[in-house]
């Protein structure tokens, strides 16, 4: 009888994807398309046995989900993705070794849907244990970490993408820098902007008539047109205050529109999360003596700070795609890279460059839902 | 009309409703009643199907309602539950319409119904056909809410305790406008309540339901003078017991048909409380009684509202 | 008379619409304009496909998108709000969240290595990508719908389809709609930026101007496609209001 229909689904578009789609691809250079290489034709050992978790993977459906068979099930998954991940990179060795060093490596859709089935079947497991935020977390942090293990054995080398990390170390180290460098730079003015007239919002009907639709326009304009319709100003700007050391291109439009971008959020969760603040707390503070800033500071901040916090996670996560897209008009960061494979048609370069955006987000979005997690528990 | 064979329902190993028999009469308004957890609302919810019973047979007009598809049972019979439940998005014509236009009836006829209900339960229809849920208080909701589940001139009406949910004064408002409805439709109502007050006024026959077993079902004054045990007392409670006895007799059950007195008359439908009260106000120990014509049909003397 | 049509003129729908209709059209007769503000360039209006067309294209891969994310997405949300489908919510709902903190972007440019350049590998990501806060707003908005009204529709004797066609869903359609909003106005800043990968965009004049150094370019497209996001979020809006007029 089946117990668990969402593994089972899981794990039968795993085993189709195994058998029907390629595992890997590999091309002579960047240049070629590749051909397609089984998972059967890469079962070599040792790696071979890091298939066998999927063993459990596969019987598990059929299983009460105790909570025993719930913990096998995401233990085995990790290991099962990270098995995979392993896999490819001691194939790709292989056929380096052979092979000239033009030649590329890389993932092929077989890979992407088994290790997405596989990370998909750990989350429905953590979800079904109902672990608390942390711990999933440390589940997340594992499965990163038994591949980061890989990486850092060089292990993986001689995947495409690795490889275009290896000739590309420096830049890509500058480029995550310059990445959290735009992020971090344009938190600044935001939260210094923002903070007070989310307050002011709050308090004052007519400033937020005036402050919500505004910002909700600038929220609505795409992202690459706003730095585009910055260009012209701060140009014109530059050109005439040299001595301000900016221009038109570069970190000032990208901070300045991942400003305005991140203003909405962070004014709207201020005034909700003062919003939410129940008035009898206002006023038993103020029956108790306190001045207007101690009931702010010590009444209203602490109890509105989750919802704060929560915009503050809304505002990083998309700064962070904003500071890619910011690439286009010269701010560098990772966005770089990708913008840059994508005009060369060097796809693992696009990948170099995409993927760490995608985990960079993915782990911004996380620390700060471990933050509000604590923030409110300590509130409790 | 209804019947209820052994009825049991089991929600893991405890009986919310336990091997329950009993019959509902046709035109009948028959109140079950219990504390929270008695199987009361479990009980009504299986005559419409709602939840379908583990053991037994629930039979309604002969037939035996597991033979029937949900959808036509429920369309027979009208369901009025305590939080009303009125489609947000509908205006109130339209609530009232549900289930006219489920069954396919002619627009004008429909028109009409909503019409004639709307003026059943007092509420004017110029004003009130094209409003919208959120713009009635709880107790205009609830009459549109039982509007709606007359709509169709269903046969059954169940009440899960409809009125609960509303202040003192419209409870009494719309419990006197139900009694009225049920005087002219003679339709069938199975009102569930866990307010004896209300059972004693409204019902023609009480069922007592004590955790899933049914403890007894009997018409009212039979209940507040041969309770079956010390649950179906303490459920009518010791307090002013023998002002219930008098809310639930007449005056004409205790008329002397000879004799004369002075005084406004009272009308020999009056409940025996009511004219106890008036003797109160008017001091006197006696008074004349008329019948429905107004014709003359006797004396209520004060001394045979206490005989045994 | 008057008053309503100064109503429509003044209404913002309306001069949002104006202001983008007279940019489609007229951007040529702009051309004096940009060549006194940029006298140094050559060229100093984007002239290889009329706005109109690009708009269209825009508006096309933007529409194409919605439509097929809301097809899927929405049947996704019926599904799992069923008993039958109640089991795969939880995973579903996780996966839409997370997938939500994927800058679109990055989505966009992970496409190309999967499936090539052109115009499908944005399509297929604008897909995903608004996939997302669709089925989340379809799980909302039939789970917000009150369980006093499905008891009542089911014990007036509705069928489980007259239930989801005649009461869930217009009960949940401003929840729905506000979903396919935030997909809609996303994909549109999306779909400029997918001119990168080779689709034909509003995005294209921009991304042109900023490769060549032609700030002309760059404010002519920037320009029209703002005006576009602003004009859609308009109509959005009033189509709520439209849809919401039994609500609180």
């Amino acid at each position: 009888m089946i117990r668990n229909r969402v593994l089972l689904v899981l794990a039968a578009t795993a085993v189709a994807a195994a058998l029907a789609l390629p595992f890997l691809s590999f091309a002579p250079n960047r240049l070629l398309s590749g051909r397609g290489i089984a998972l059967s034709a890469v079962l070599d050992l040792p790696w071979g046995v890091a298939l066998l978790p999927g063993v459990v993977l596969l019987a598990a459906p059929f299983l009460r989900p105790s909570k025993t068979v719930l913990a096998a099930t995401v233990t085995a998954a990790i290991l099962f993705a990270a098995g995979l991940v392993g896999l490819a990179g001691q194939h790709a060795a292989q056929l380096a070794a052979t092979a000239a060093p033009a030649a590329r490596t890389s993932f092929g859709a077989g890979f992407w849907i088994m290790e997405t089935a596989a990370l998909l079947a750990a989350l429905d497991g953590v979800r079904r244990l109902g672990l608390s935020p942390p711990l999933r977390i440390a589940v997340g942090a594992a499965a990163l970490a038994l591949v980061a293990v890989q990486v850092a054995a060089g292990h993986l080398d001689q995947l495409s993408i690795l490889k275009e990390y290896a000739n590309q170390r420096d830049v890509f180290v500058a480029a995550v820098v310059r990445h959290g460098v735009i992020v971090a730079a344009s938190l600044v003015p935001t939260l210094l902007v923002g903070v007070p007239l989310g307050v002011l919002a709050q308090r004052s009907r007519a400033v937020g008539g005036i402050v919500f639709p505004v910002l909700n326009v600038v929220q609505t304009i795409p992202s690459i047109a706003l730095f585009g319709l910055l260009l012209a100003p701060l140009s014109a700007l530059a050109g005439a205050l040299p001595q301000l050391g900016i221009s038109g291109v570069g970190l000032a439009p990208a901070v300045i529109a991942l400003t305005l971008y991140s203003l909405l959020p962070i004014v709207r969760n201020i005034a909700a999360g003062l919003d939410g603040v129940p008035d009898s707390v206002r006023q038993a503070a103020r029956g108790m003596g306190m001045t207007p800033r101690q009931i702010f500071l010590r009444a209203e901040v602490p109890l509105a700070l989750p919802v704060f916090l929560s915009g503050l996670r809304i505002t990083l996560v998309q700064a962070v795609g904003l500071a890619a897209v910011a690439a286009l008009i010269g701010a560098g960061g990772l966005g770089a890279i990708m913008f840059q494979g994508l005009f060369a048609n060097a796809l693992d370069l696009v990948l170099l460059g995409a993927v760490p955006v995608i985990l960079f987000a993915v782990v911004v979005d996380a620390a700060l839902k471990l933050l509000v997690a604590l923030v409110a528990r300590g509130a409790a | 009309m209804i019947a209820f064979e052994r009825v049991t329902k089991r929600f893991g190993p405890w009986a919310a409703v336990d091997a329950v028999s009993f019959t509902v009469e046709e035109g009948e308004l028959c109140a079950l009643i219990g504390p929270s957890g008695s199987g009361k609302s479990t009980a009504l919810k299986m005559i419409n199907r709602l939840i379908v019973p583990d053991a037994g047979t629930i039979r309604v007009a002969g037939e035996d309602i597991a033979r029937l598809r949900p959808e036509d049972l429920r369309r027979r019979m009208g369901y009025v539950i305590q939080s009303v439940g009125l489609f947000p998005h509908w205006t109130v014509e339209r609530n009232i319409a549900t289930v006219p236009d489920l069954l396919g009836w002619p627009q004008a006829r429909v028109r009409d119904r909503v019409t004639e209900l709307l003026e059943l339960l007092k509420l004017d229809p110029r004003r009130f056909r094209g409003a919208f849920p959120h713009q009635l208080s709880g107790g205009q909701q609830q009459r549109v809410g039982v509007a709606r589940a007359l709509a169709a001139e269903p046969r059954i009406l169940l009440m899960d305790e409809p009125f609960s949910a509303l202040d003192p004064i419209t409870r009494e408002a719309l419990q006197a406008e139900l009694a009225t409805i049920h005087r002219e439709t003679r339709t069938t109502i199975v009102f569930v309540t866990h307010d004896m007050d209300e059972a004693l006024k409204l019902a023609n026959r009480i069922a007592v339901l004590d955790q899933g077993r049914l403890v007894q079902c009997a018409p009212p004054l039979e209940i507040l003078t041969r309770p079956a045990d010390d649950f179906v007392r303490d459920l009518v409670g010791r307090e002013e017991w023998g002002l219930k006895v008098l809310a639930v007799e007449t005056v004409g059950q205790r008329v002397r048909p000879d004799g004369e007195a002075a005084g406004v008359p009272l009308p020999s439908a009056m409940p025996l409380r009511r004219a106890l009260s008036e003797m109160v106000a008017r001091g006197t120990d006696r008074l004349p009684v008329v019948d429905d014509q107004g014709r003359p049909a006797g004396v209520l003397h004060l001394a045979d509202l206490v005989r045994p | 008379m008057t008053g309503r049509v100064l109503d429509l003129l003044t209404d913002r729908l309306t001069l949002a619409l104006l202001v983008l209709t007279a940019l489609m059209f007229g951007m040529p007769a702009l051309k004096p304009l940009f060549a006194v503000l940029y006298p140094s360039l050559e060229r100093p209006l984007y002239e290889a496909d009329s706005f109109l067309a690009l708009t269209a294209d825009h508006l096309a891969l933007v529409g194409l998108s919605s439509l097929g994310a809301v097809l899927v997405g929405c049947t996704a949300g019926i599904v799992v709000t069923r008993p039958s489908g109640a089991e795969f919510r939880g995973l579903l709902e996780a996966v839409a969240t997370m997938g939500q903190t994927f800058p679109p972007v990055a989505v966009l440019a992970v496409a190309v290595p999967a499936i090539g350049f052109g115009v499908e590998p944005a399509l297929i990501a604008l897909t995903l990508y608004a996939l997302l806060p669709i089925v989340e707003n379809t799980v909302a908005g039939l789970e917000g719908v009150p369980a006093s009204v499905l008891e009542t529709a089911r014990g007036l004797g509705m069928r489980p389809v007259e239930i989801l066609l005649r009461v869930e869903l217009p009960l949940a359609a401003p929840v729905i709609l506000a979903g396919i909003r935030t997909a809609v106005i996303i994909n549109v800043g999306t779909a400029a930026i997918a001119s990168t990968v080779g689709a034909k965009t509003l995005g294209l004049p921009i991304i042109i101007g900023l490769n060549g150094s032609n700030p002309a370019y760059v404010i002519q497209g920037a320009a029209v496609v703002a005006v576009l996001a602003v004009v859609l979020d308009f109509g959005f809006d009033r189509l709520t209001f439209l849809l919401s007029r039994w609500r609180v």
